[in-house]
C-alpha cells in the first residue's frame, strides 16, 4: 500500500504540479485523484456517521492551517479505521498525509497543520480494517493579502531543525489523554525558486512521524510537503499501563530524530 | 437649461471619474521638507485600489531621489513616479524596499526605466525568492489590470545585521538600518538625518490592524526599541505620518502583540489548541483596529507556533 502511494505520489506530483503555478483551478481536481489515489475503489462519501473533519472556513494564515479529524465509532480489534488519507485538491501535492492508526487507539480524534495554498476542499478518508473507504470533507478558502506559505524566519526554523517536544496533560494510567508531538523542520516544500542559482531549492521535509507507547505503535503518519513548518501531530490515546511514549521521525534526506516521554 | 445639457454634463462627469480614477487622484503629501508620501487606503489589496494600501513615497535631495517602496502594483509604480516627475526633474537614483510584501515592492519595475539601483535587506533576495510564485499567482487575480507589468525585482545592494548604510541624494544623507525579525525577517527602515524622518516601513502600523509575518518576540523587541527613538517625523508603513501621534501609535501595536502574547502563553502551557486561540485570544482589541477580521486570527495562529518553541 504504501509503495503503491508513493509510486502515486510521483505520478501526481508529475501531472498536477502545474496546478501550483495556475490560479484557482475551476474544474474539480477531485475525480482525477481518486482515480490516481484509490483507482477504481468505491469511496463512500459525506461518511458523517463515522468521521468528523475541521478546519477552519478561511485559512487565516497559510502556512498554518490546523485540521483535526475526529471517529466517532471507537477502534475495536475487529473493526477499526486502519488509515486515515488527506488529500488537498489544489495544493501542489494534494496527498498530504497517511495517518496509520492502532486498533487500541479508543475514538481518533488528531490535528495537524497544513499549508493551504489557494481555495480548496480537504478530504479525510478513513480506510477500514476490511479495506473499504468513507470520505468527509470540508471546503477552505484561501487566506487574502501577504500571507504566502513560506516561512517566516528561515533561519530561525533551521536553527532549532530537530528539536522536538512531546507535550500532555497530566496521564492518568487508563485515562484517555490529548498529546502533542512536535517537530522543528523547515520542512521546504521544493517549489522555491532560487534566483541567484536560477533553481529550486531542493524540497526537504518529514517522511514519517511514528508514534509508539512501550514500543507498540499507535499512530505513525507518512507526511509530505503540504504539512506546515515545525509539523505537529496532536492526538488522544489512553495509557492501559506506566510507559514511554516515543516519537520517532525520519526527514527526506534520511535525517532520524527522536524523543520521548515518561508517563 | 436646454435638454442636451443634462446628458452632456452626465458624460462629463463619467469622464472625471474615470480620469481621476485612473491618475490625478493620486495625491502625495509633503510630510517634511522635500519628503513625500501617497497614503495608502486601509482595504484589502483589489483591482479598485490598484493595491495603493500602503504607505509609499520618496526623498528629494539635491542630485537625485530615492524612491522608498514603490507601490503596490505596476500601476501604483506609475502613479508614484509621474508624481516624482511632478515635483522634481532629478533622476531616481534608488528604489529602497522596507519588506518583502506586495504592497511594498510591486511598483518596482515602473522604476526600471530610471536604472536606479534596488536597495534592501540582506534577506530580502531568499524572501522575494521564496513568495514570488505564490505572490504572481496570488496577486494576478487581486489586482487584475493593475497587476500588468509587475515584476520581483531583486536588490542589487543589501544592508546586512548591525551594519547601517548610509546613502546620499546630494546634500542629504539617508541611513539604511536592517533589522532582526520583527514584522518579517528583512525590515528595513530609512531615517532621513537632515529632517530626522524615519521611513518605518511595516515596523509601524497606524489604525489598521499590524501583520505579524516575522517574529512575535522579535517585534516586541524592536517596538522598545523604537520608542527611544528621537524623531520630528515618522511616516508608518500605514496610516498617517506625524510628528507627534506615532509614540501613540507605537504604544498601542506594543500593547496588542503584548496582550496576545501573554493570552497565548496561557492557552499554550494549558494544552490548548490554536482554534481555540484564534477565538479567545486579543478579543477586546476588536473595535481598536481597521481590518480587525482579516488579520486578528491570523496573527494568533502565527504567533501560536512560535511561542510553543519558549
Amino acid at each position: 500500500m504504501l509503495n503503491r502511494i508513493l509510486t502515486l505520489l510521483i505520478i501526481s506530483l508529475t501531472f498536477f504540479n502545474v496546478s501550483a503555478y495556475a490560479a484557482t483551478p475551476s474544474e474539480p481536481l477531485w475525480p482525477t485523484l481518486k482515480t490516481a489515489y484509490f483507482g477504481d475503489k468505491e469511496i463512500r462519501e459525506a461518511a458523517n456517521d463515522l468521521l468528523i473533519i475541521e478546519a477552519p472556513k478561511r485559512a487565516e494564515d497559510a502556512a498554518i492551517v490546523p485540521i483535526t479529524v475526529k471517529s466517532l465509532v471507537a477502534q475495536t480489534a475487529d473493526k477499526y479505521i486502519k488509515n486515515i488519507h488527506i488529500v488537498i485538491d489544489n495544493n501542489p501535492e494534494p496527498y498530504s498525509a497517511n495517518f496509520n492508526l492502532s486498533p487500541e487507539l479508543g475514538l481518533i480524534d488528531i490535528s495537524t497543520r497544513m499549508r493551504v495554498d489557494q481555495y480548496t476542499f480537504v478530504r479525510a478518508i478513513a480506510e477500514m480494517n476490511d479495506g473499504s473507504l468513507h470520505m468527509v470533507s470540508r471546503f477552505v478558502k484561501a487566506s487574502g493579502g501577504c500571507s504566502a506559505p513560506a516561512g517566516k524566519d528561515a533561519a530561525a526554523a533551521l536553527a532549532r531543525l530537530g528539536k522536538m517536544q512531546i507535550r500532555m496533560r497530566k496521564p492518568t494510567v487508563g485515562k484517555p489523554v490529548q498529546a502533542q508531538v512536535i517537530v522543528s523542520h523547515p520542512n521546504y516544500n521544493g517549489l522555491q525558486f532560487d534566483q541567484k542559482s536560477r533553481l529550486y531549492i531542493d524540497a526537504h521535509y518529514i517522511k514519517n512521524i511514528n508514534i509508539t507507547y512501550n514500543d507498540k505503535p499507535l499512530i505513525s503518519v507518512d507526511t509530505g510537503i503540504s504539512v506546515s513548518e515545525d509539523p505537529s501531530i496532536r492526538f488522544t490515546f489512553t495509557p492501559t499501563e506506566a510507559g514511554a511514549l516515543s516519537a520517532n521521525v525520519v526527514d527526506s534526506e534520511g535525517q532520524k530524530f527522536t524523543h520521548s516521554k515518561d508517563i | 437649461m436646454n435638454k442636451l445639457s443634462i446628458p452632456i454634463f452626465g458624460l462629463s462627469a463619467l469622464l472625471a471619474i474615470s480620469i481621476s480614477h485612473a491618475c490625478s487622484d493620486y495625491s502625495v503629501k509633503e510630510v517634511s521638507s522635500g519628503i513625500y508620501y501617497h497614503q495608502g487606503v486601509h482595504e484589502e489589496p483589489s483591482e479598485n485600489n490598484i493595491g495603493a494600501i500602503a504607505n509609499v513615497g520618496f526623498i528629494i535631495g539635491e542630485q537625485c531621489v530615492a524612491v522608498i517602496d514603490s507601490g503596490g502594483s505596476y500601476l501604483e509604480g506609475t502613479h508614484l513616479r509621474q508624481a516624482i516627475k511632478n515635483k522634481t526633474d532629478l533622476p531616481v537614483c534608488y528604489v529602497i524596499n522596507t519588506h518583502v510584501h506586495p504592497d511594498h515592492i510591486f511598483g518596482n519595475a515602473a522604476f526600471k526605466g530610471d536604472s536606479p539601483t534596488f536597495v534592501g535587506h540582506e534577506k530580502l533576495p531568499a524572501a522575494i525568492a521564496a513568495r514570488e510564485g505564490f505572490f504572481a499567482r496570488t496577486f494576478k487575480e487581486t489586482l487584475g489590470n493593475a497587476y500588468t507589468g509587475t515584476e520581483f525585482i531583486a536588490p542589487s545592494q543589501t544592508v546586512s545585521l548591525d551594519k547601517p548604510i548610509t546613502l546620499d541624494l546630494g546634500n542629504r544623507i539617508l541611513t539604511l538600518t536592517a533589522y532582526s525579525t520583527s514584522h518579517t525577517d528583512h525590515d528595513l527602515t530609512v531615517l532621513d538625518n537632515k529632517t530626522k524622518t524615519l521611513w518605518t516601513g511595516d515596523l509601524l502600523f497606524m489604525e489598521r490592524i499590524p501583520v505579524m509575518d516575522g517574529s512575535i518576540n522579535g517585534w516586541i523587541e524592536t517596538m522598545k526599541k523604537m520608542q527611544t527613538m528621537e524623531l520630528n517625523f515618522l511616516i508608518p508603513g500605514h496610516g498617517e505620518a506625524s510628528s507627534d501621534q506615532w509614540q501613540q501609535g507605537l504604544e498601542k501595536q506594543l500593547h496588542y502583540f503584548t496582550l496576545i502574547r501573554d493570552e497565548i502563553r496561557i492557552i499554550i502551557e494549558d494544552l490548548g489548541t490554536i482554534d481555540q486561540a484564534s477565538k479567545q485570544v486579543g478579543i477586546l482589541e476588536q473595535n481598536s483596529w481597521e481590518l480587525f477580521e482579516h488579520y486578528h486570527r491570523r496573527n494568533v495562529t502565527a504567533s501560536f507556533v512560535q511561542l510553543e518553541w519558549e
